[in-house]
């Protein structure tokens, strides 16, 4: 018979609201304001999946987000799957679909178990040391290994869900809402700062909401209930924001705080519909209050890893807060107060409490009191030393501790039990502190890190800064607060405090057995596998530095980021090598400090709106027109424009037969376009280009080639002159951007002498490029007052003209080796200019081509393409572009450098032509160019930079970068292939028209 | 994510910024009557320090200007802003 292990009545849970979920396929139920854990347990569910690397048999672990064990795939197999959630912080919903990880082929039947029988061939360092060996084996580990250890399966399907982001500024940010963080909020609020308090949970209040205890008061009042008032009243305060379901992921500097606001994920999923799921805060505080408060400590001992062994803070939690037992046969392992503080809730509750083991010897505390008085006997000074239940706990044995801890005596009890809550101390939450940068301290009498130097305006207060108990807490959060935010009104008068809490704890990191260490199973990371005796073999092996350790043994590198055996992995190094922990320092939390999804990160840039993309402003005619669009930067560029059934291959061959019979059209509206003036506006020309420009005549136009100051090209265009002190610069598309910024860094910081102003005038401009023999026909036709003769109009020159009341600036200049002109207008005409020279040239058949006809004939004329032809690496020499470097010019950008001994080596790679020795051979860009394929190894002399089939040379070219490629005109190369080798010849770069006829054509 | 105080705009987020390397240096006057090694100096010795470092940066999303930062590089401190042209702090 199902048992149901709901005790006493909860005022946190909702037992009229009946919920029904499913948990690995079969059906339960749970009550509203349930976690999937809380609901789990109480249906007597411990067993939720399988260790990683030995497929042990786990079940929940803890009431938190520090949980390492009950992580659970939701909704499998559907959009709203999700991997990786820890069923501590799962809300139940009507209609939750819940399966264990980790675990195939079934939580109970677990073919990688067979991993726990052979783990002594299972040491740390395994993975590393065995799979990489002989290295074709991998193949067959992969599969196994893979498949039996899979941490959750991500979704397959688009996520239906809707992400944001939002910015927050605040004055105070307090993190988290326990006793401390609502004691921070009032205090800031109260004194007028525009406050924010978040806490992960869906309520407030932390652990202290629900201890309802004579031994914990306030004011004569118990301090849950105390602490319910407080939240009543900070709930009315308007310059407080709250927010729960609100984790903090990330802490970066100048108090940056990154944290997922949680809206949708405990409605039923019916309900999230059009609703946001997640809110990405980005938070930036001026202060930051950390209230993150503690972590129970597991104790480290053989086998503490079986289903029902729980954190014994967890037991109380579920208990208190949700009203569950966790077992009927309850005992409790300590070697602090805090067990007690669990057995009198038990107690209270009506579950019984089998017995208390507990490492100190003796102590003098009213908690131990009072549970002595309820007749449940306590072992003092004994260990644990085993347990035993394959699929869930059903006995100890404990000893007896020697004076020293190191030892066990005496001889062997038996006791049996369901679940077994163990503490040892805690731990402060100081993730987010040391995230922020913060350094830590180690505090020897309780053996806990704890902030020391605060990297920014920000203050830890409560547990998380080492106030572990209810009086410390009182009196010291409302003085530091008082002291961070320099105020005078305190809020709280002085407090009347009952805290039995004895703060006497006997620390032993691994605790002894009465088996050798190498037969123990003592895991220190529950996620990870990872166990003392690994810890203890790194160090052996002979790793030293804690974060080689961490790697090695795989420590701390589970999604829970060993949030539980941190702190022991550290201690066990620290007895082990006598390192001091202070000493030793901590391997680094890094965010998130729980796990986030992507669509939190994502939020709204999804789709179309991934990222920004630049139109045109002749872009809508290209959609109408069937245009495939490639990205260049951001921008969306016209690729090809296939008619018919056409594909890439004959819509570009088309496009540029069209281009060199009669006339192509082009939008070259994305080049850059910058507006240089000034009365140095020539000089400082003269500095940046390669070649002169001061005799360029106004009216006249230039290319120019720019180098970086290593002498590489950077990039090219043409700059006109359009009057004295006025030029109109143009960039390639996707160096746009830096070239303006390295042209004002050259001004601000090396020329601020020089008068120049620059404007960057790209979306001012649409550029119609309108190219082939019947260019000048077109032209004139729309332009019937403008005198294109050669001799009024020549090749780069430019003339500014009107169509009706429009201007216009041409350009006549060519990237195609055809006659062509450039015409410039304000971007809000250009569609209806475009419009205007296709409407005039339908007699010509002027076609519009895009960016791969564009760099096909170009490449028949062996123009370069900076970034396609050149990388980094290039000089203009390399490029046998040796015409354009200015040999008077007293100094350029990159001058110096093309005559360091690296740049003038006659074996550089250098661009050359390729011709195949088939000629309907099209070569693959980025192919290796070889000369002898026989050598061992195979000398790499270049690759492939460009490579088309020419429409209009009837045959398939080439550029390639080639090493001393210069001196090898008409040598044979091979390009080889995957099943062949394909042979050329080394050519000029230049394939058609040489001598540039067709340009005055 | 720190905060930079521009000096022509003031505080902004440091995504509005654009970092430049490290400051004070002087393009040579005249590269040509350089050796190998002392233009190879300019060109590509920079020093990476863990502590205090002066270097350039631009408000690129912002009024373009450059300007020098005196930042320690082992916590993102930002100790000065200073323009263009003007004496470091000691
Ligand atoms: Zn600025």
């Amino acid at each position: 018979m199902k048992k149901n292990l709901r005790v006493k009545r909860s005022k946190h849970i909702d037992e009229t609201y009946k919920i029904s979920f499913k948990f690995n396929g079969k059906l339960y139920y749970g009550f509203k304001g349930d976690t999937l854990a809380s609901a789990l347990l109480a249906n007597d569910i411990h067993l939720v999946g399988r260790s990683f690397k030995y497929h042990r048999p786990r079940g929940i672990m803890t009431a938190g987000s520090e949980e390492p064990n009950a992580i659970v795939q939701l909704h499998n197999n559907s959009p709203w799957t999700e991997p990786n959630v820890r069923a501590t912080e799962v809300e139940i919903y009507e209609g939750l679909e819940a399966s264990s990880q980790n675990c195939w082929p079934s939580v109970n039947f677990d073919i990688g178990g067979i991993n726990n029988f052979l783990s002594p061939l299972l040491p740390a360092g395994f993975y590393y040391k065995t799979f990489m060996w002989p290295a074709s084996f991998w193949e067959k580990y992969e599969y196994f290994i893979r498949k039996s250890a899979g941490l959750g399966k991500s979704p397959t399907k688009p996520d239906p869900d809707i992400y944001e982001h939002r910015y927050i500024h605040c004055d105070v940010l307090v993190i988290g809402a326990g006793i401390s963080g609502i004691i921070s909020a009032k205090i800031a609020a109260k004194n007028g700062f525009k406050t924010l308090l978040i806490d992960e949970k869906p309520y407030l209040g932390g652990s202290t909401i629900y201890q309802n205890s004579e031994y914990f008061k306030i004011n004569n009042q118990n301090s849950g209930s105390w602490l319910e008032k407080e939240i009543n009243e900070i709930k009315k305060i308007e310059n407080l924001e709250i927010k729960t379901r609100t984790s903090v992921a990330a802490y970066h500097g100048y108090n940056y705080l990154l944290a997922k606001e949680n809206l949708t994920d405990h409605l039923p999923i019916e309900r999230r519909k059009n609703k946001t799921r997640h809110k990405l805060l980005k938070i930036r505080a001026k202060k930051v209050v950390t209230a993150t408060g503690s972590i129970e400590r597991p104790l480290i001992f053989d086998n503490n890893d079986r289903p029902g062994i729980l954190l014994s803070s967890a037991i109380k939690k579920y208990a208190d807060l949700f009203g569950v037992a966790c077992g009927e046969k309850n005992i409790l392992f300590t070697n602090n107060d805090s067990a007690y503080e669990t057995a009198i809730s038990l107690i209270q509750k009506g579950i019984n409490v089998e017995a208390i083991v507990d490492n100190r010897e003796k102590v003098d505390s009213k908690l131990i009191y009072e549970v002595e008085k309820n007749n449940i006997k306590i072992f003092k000074g004994h260990t644990i030393v085993n347990t035993y239940g394959y699929k869930r706990i059903n006995k100890i044995s404990i000893m007896q501790l020697s004076k020293d801890g190191q030892n066990v005596i005496g001889s062997k009890i038996d006791l049996s039990c369901d679940c077994l809550g163990i503490s040892g101390g805690w731990t402060p939450a100081v993730h987010l502190f040391t995230q922020s940068g913060g350094k830590l301290k180690f505090r020897d009498e309780d053996q806990v890190f704890i902030p020391n130097a605060y990297p920014s305006d920000q203050i830890s207060v409560g547990a998380c800064n080492g106030d572990l108990t209810l009086d410390s807490i009182l009196v010291n959060v409302p003085k530091s607060l008082k002291d961070f935010l320099n105020i005078k009104n305190n809020v709280y008068e002085s407090f009347e405090v009952l805290s039995s809490y004895n703060n006497s704890k006997r620390n032993i990191w691994l605790l002894p057995s009465d088996k050798i260490l190498g037969k123990t199973k003592s895991f220190v990371d529950y996620q990870n596998d990872a166990t003392a005796k690994d810890i203890k073999l790194a160090l052996r092996e002979g790793f030293k530095s804690i974060e080689h350790v961490k790697r090695y043994t795989t420590t701390g590198m589970g999604t829970d980021q060993g949030k539980l055996g941190n702190m022991h992995a550290l201690g066990i190094i620290s007895e082990t090598s006598e390192a001091k922990m202070g000493e030793l320092g901590t391997t680094t939390f890094r965010p998130p400090y729980t796990p986030l999804t992507f669509g939190t990160i994502v939020g709204r840039n999804v789709g179309e709106y991934f990222d920004v993309y630049r139109k045109t402003p002749i872009h809508e005619w290209h959609v109408k027109n069937n245009a495939k669009f490639e990205n260049v930067g951001q921008w969306k560029r016209a690729w090809y424009y296939p008619r018919d059934n056409e594909d890439m291959f004959q819509a570009v061959q088309r496009e540029s037969k069209a281009a060199r019979e009669s006339a192509g059209i082009l939008d070259a509206s994305t080049l850059g376009k910058i507006d240089i003036q000034g009365t140095d506006a020539s000089e400082f020309l003269n500095r940046v280009y390669t070649n002169a420009w001061s005799k360029l005549q106004i009216g006249k136009c230039r290319y120019g080639l720019m180098l970086n100051e290593d002498g590489m090209v950077y990039d090219d265009g043409v700059t006109t002159r359009l009057s004295e002190n006025h030029y109109l610069m143009t960039t390639t598309t996707g160096g746009a951007a830096n070239v303006l910024g390295k042209l004002e860094d050259y001004l601000q910081t090396e020329w601020p002498e020089l008068d120049v102003y620059l404007s960057s005038v790209t979306d001012h401009f649409a550029t119609i490029s309108v190219c082939g023999p019947n260019s000048k026909k077109i032209i004139s036709e729309i332009f019937p007052n403008l005198d294109l003769s050669d001799k009024n109009f020549p090749h780069m020159s430019f003339k500014k003209t009107k169509i009706g009341k429009i201007h216009c600036r041409i350009m006549r200049i060519s990237f195609t080796g055809e006659q062509s002109y450039e015409i410039n207008v304000q971007a809000n005409f250009g569609k209806s200019v475009w419009e205007k020279c296709m409407e005039v040239g339908k007699n010509c058949n002027i076609t519009p081509y895009g960016t791969e006809t564009m760099h096909l004939l170009r490449a028949e004329k062996g123009f370069i393409i900076v970034g396609q032809d050149t990388d980094a690496t290039m000089t203009p020499i390399d490029l046998q572009m040796d015409w354009i470097v200015s040999k008077k010019k007293y100094d350029f950008i990159g001058k110096r450098s093309l005559y360091r001994s690296d740049t003038i080596r006659e074996d550089r790679k250098q661009l050359v032509g390729l011709l195949t020795d088939n000629p309907n051979e099209i070569l693959e860009e980025g192919s290796q160019i070889v000369s002898d394929i026989n050598k061992s190894p195979i000398e790499m002399l270049g690759h492939v930079t460009s490579s088309y089939f020419s429409p209009n040379l009837k045959k398939s070219i080439a550029l390639g970068v080639v090493r001393g490629g210069k001196n090898m005109l008409g040598q044979k190369l091979i390009i080889p292939m995957e099943n062949k080798k394909i042979n050329v010849t080394v050519t000029d770069p230049v394939f058609l028209d040489k001598e540039n006829k067709k340009l005055n054509a | 994510m720190f905060l930079i105080n521009c000096p022509f705009c003031g505080e902004r987020e440091q995504s509005e910024f654009k970092a430049g390397g490290e400051a004070h240096i002087v393009r040579p006057k005249q590269p040509t009557e350089l050796s190998d090694d002392e233009w190879a100096e300019y060109l590509f010795m920079r020093k990476n320090i863990k502590g205090v470092q002066f270097e350039r940066w631009n408000h690129v999303h912002g009024c373009r200007k450059w300007f020098n930062v005196v930042r320690d590089t082992s916590n993102d401190q930002i100790k000065a802003v200073y323009k263009m042209g003007e004496k470091p702090p000691n």
